[in-house]
């Protein structure tokens, strides 16, 4: 294992002074070995946090993750970032406040900087409905003991000058208000923890699919791959959009969906929107990025889809709404928009699970949310694969509760949120 | 932007006038199923990268349900058909068949 530079101001100036001749790779891109206790499919942001978490928290560290395209290439490089906690069921508040107080020491933990920019997180209620509602949250964020609140339009006004509070077809009548919400980078995010993964000798392969998953007996073997076959005790797939496809390969379906999910960004303006607002009622969000650009997303597609493109409609539907809402961006040109697939489960919470073949593990079903909960989810779901039995973080999450009608019912909760 | 025929009133009409209702010819699991039948009913999807057969509304346009054959990786439709249906019908396979001879049968 090859011991990699620490990242300093000391290694800044060094490396200034030396024409920066000195910096190392931050991850080793090995050829696969035969056999790992550990393979993960997958290296996003949920990949990569599991099979740190493995190495970190239980001392597993023969461990692959095998990415098909390029690590963060997925959803994890792909979303608009935006970081929160204030959910309404008890399971959800649990991992995803757990996330983000991970989020808070990522850039120490890991020696990365992930530019995590606590700046708070407002969701605008413009109709009576989802005022109650965001009340409600902010009542059982007491009870769980995440920090969140509900304000004013008065409140609204002096935190984001440019909101129109007035309407015109919807007023702003209140908003849950997170403070230590925020956002962070998230190609940041999945270079960190790979950089973590290779040092602790853990290998990243990148282009690298998965084709087959091989079992025995009910039990997994291995996988095969565009670099050849590989065994393994245990397989983790984090897949997000292509859950399906992977779960078809050991034999088993999910109750799952793929959509396309689109962002855009603007071009770059002077600083005006120093918060994360959400109006999930006109369906749009918004945030501006350290270099000026307004990020901007919406509601998912309505179909099922795989092609990483999305309808123009929806990114219309989207502007629009944020038109109505802050005005002054009604003339910003758009300079880039993209899609990612998303992977929606019927009640639109996650999955960390078993699966019906054994020592196989399924972490999926972040759909429109899981940039937010990547630390979270990964603890999470290295202690299920660790120990084969998952922790209190997981246990709700498992795909049972489909069957046994115990949902972890969010999208009545939040409505198009993320 | 999508488009896809509506069977009934003949209309090529636009994604907008439409609206997506998921994965068609799901059998009902009944009063007498299992807890297992049920969910697989209510939840467990195809979710196919490929040939997806699905329901539509023509909601903004003659306001009935409809059938579609279309990929999820090209968007290229094989056809519409009537809600109807047990299944697909034999032409719209045959046409699956003639376009993506690895993925009939689907
Ligand atoms: C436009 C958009 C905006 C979003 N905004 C937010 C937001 O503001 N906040 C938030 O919290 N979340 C947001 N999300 C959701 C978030 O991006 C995802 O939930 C999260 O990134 C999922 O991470 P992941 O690691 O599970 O998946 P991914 O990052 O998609 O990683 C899965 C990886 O698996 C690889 N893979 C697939 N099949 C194979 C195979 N057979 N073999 C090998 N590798 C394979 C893929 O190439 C991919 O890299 C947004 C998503 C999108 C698309
Ligand atoms: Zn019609």
């Amino acid at each position: 294992m090859k011991r990699r530079g620490r990242y300093s101001a000391f290694a800044l100036v060094r490396e200034a002074m030396r024409g920066h001749t000195g910096w190392q790779k931050a991850w080793e891109s090995p050829l696969p070995s035969r056999k790992y206790d550990v393979v993960i499919i997958g290296a996003g942001g949920h990949g990569l946090a599991t099979a740190y978490f493995l190495g970190k928290n239980h001392q597993v560290r023969n461990v692959a993750v095998l990415e098909k395209g390029w690590l963060g290439g997925g959803n994890t490089g792909r979303n608009t970032t935006i970081i929160r906690s204030n959910y309404l069921q008890d399971a959800s508040a649990a991992i995803y406040e757990k996330a983000r107080q991970l989020y808070e020491s990522m850039s120490q933990d890991l020696n990365y900087n992930v530019m995590f920019s606590p700046r708070g997180v407002m969701m605008l209620a413009q109709t009576h409905h989802e005022a109650r509602g965001y009340q409600r949250i902010n009542n059982a964020n007491i009870v769980q003991g995440v920090s969140t609140e509900y304000i004013s339009p008065d409140q609204v006004r002096k935190l984001c000058p440019i909101i129109s509070i007035d309407g015109p077809r919807y007023p702003v009548l209140g908003a849950l208000w997170q403070s230590r919400g925020g956002t962070a980078r998230h190609d940041a995010v999945a270079w960190a923890y790979a950089r973590a993964c290779s040092q602790m000798g853990m290998h990243i392969v990148e282009q690298c699919e998965v084709n087959a998953i091989r079992t025995r007996n009910g039990r997994v073997v291995g996988v095969d791959t565009g670099k050849g076959s590989i065994d393994c005790d245990k397989l983790a797939i984090v897949v997000a959009g292509h859950s399906g496809v992977a779960a078809e390969m050991a034999g088993f379906r999910l109750p799952i969906e793929s959509v396309a999910l689109q962002a855009l960004v603007s071009e770059p303006i002077k600083p005006c929107l120093d918060i994360v607002v959400m109006a999930n009622t006109v369906h749009g969000y918004i945030s501006q990025s350290d270099k000026g650009e307004l990020v901007i997303g919406g509601g998912a597609d309505q179909y099922n889809n795989y092609s990483q493109r999305g309808s123009f409609h929806n990114v219309e539907e989207t502007v629009r709404a944020l038109v109505e809402t802050f005005p002054i961006i009604s003339r910003l040109q758009m300079l880039r928009q993209w899609g990612g697939i998303v992977d929606m489960t019927g009640d639109r919470s996650p999955i960390i699970s078993k699966t019906p073949v054994e020592h196989v593990y399924i972490n999926c079903g972040w759909g429109t949310g899981g940039f937010k909960s990547i630390p979270g989810s990964g603890w999470a779901m290295a202690e299920l694969v660790a120990s084969d039995q998952p922790g209190i973080l997981a246990a709700p999450f498992g795909l049972e509760r489909f069957g046994e009608g115990r949902f972890i019912d969010e999208s009545v909760a939040a409505g198009v949120a993320h | 932007m999508l488009m896809l025929t509506c069977p009934y009133c003949g209309i090529a009409a636009d994604e907008t006038e439409l609206h997506g209702g998921g994965e068609a010819h799901i059998t009902r699991a009944g009063v007498e199923a299992s807890d297992a039948e049920f969910e697989e009913y209510l939840f467990t999807r195809a979710n196919p990268k490929g040939v997806h057969f699905e329901k539509w509304h023509h909601s903004r346009g003659c306001g009935r349900w409809f059938h579609a054959a279309r990929c999820t990786v090209t968007m290229e439709v094989f056809g519409t058909y009537s809600a109807q249906t047990l299944q697909p019908p034999d032409e719209i396979l045959a046409e699956i068949e003639r376009r993506r001879p690895a993925a009939s049968g689907k």
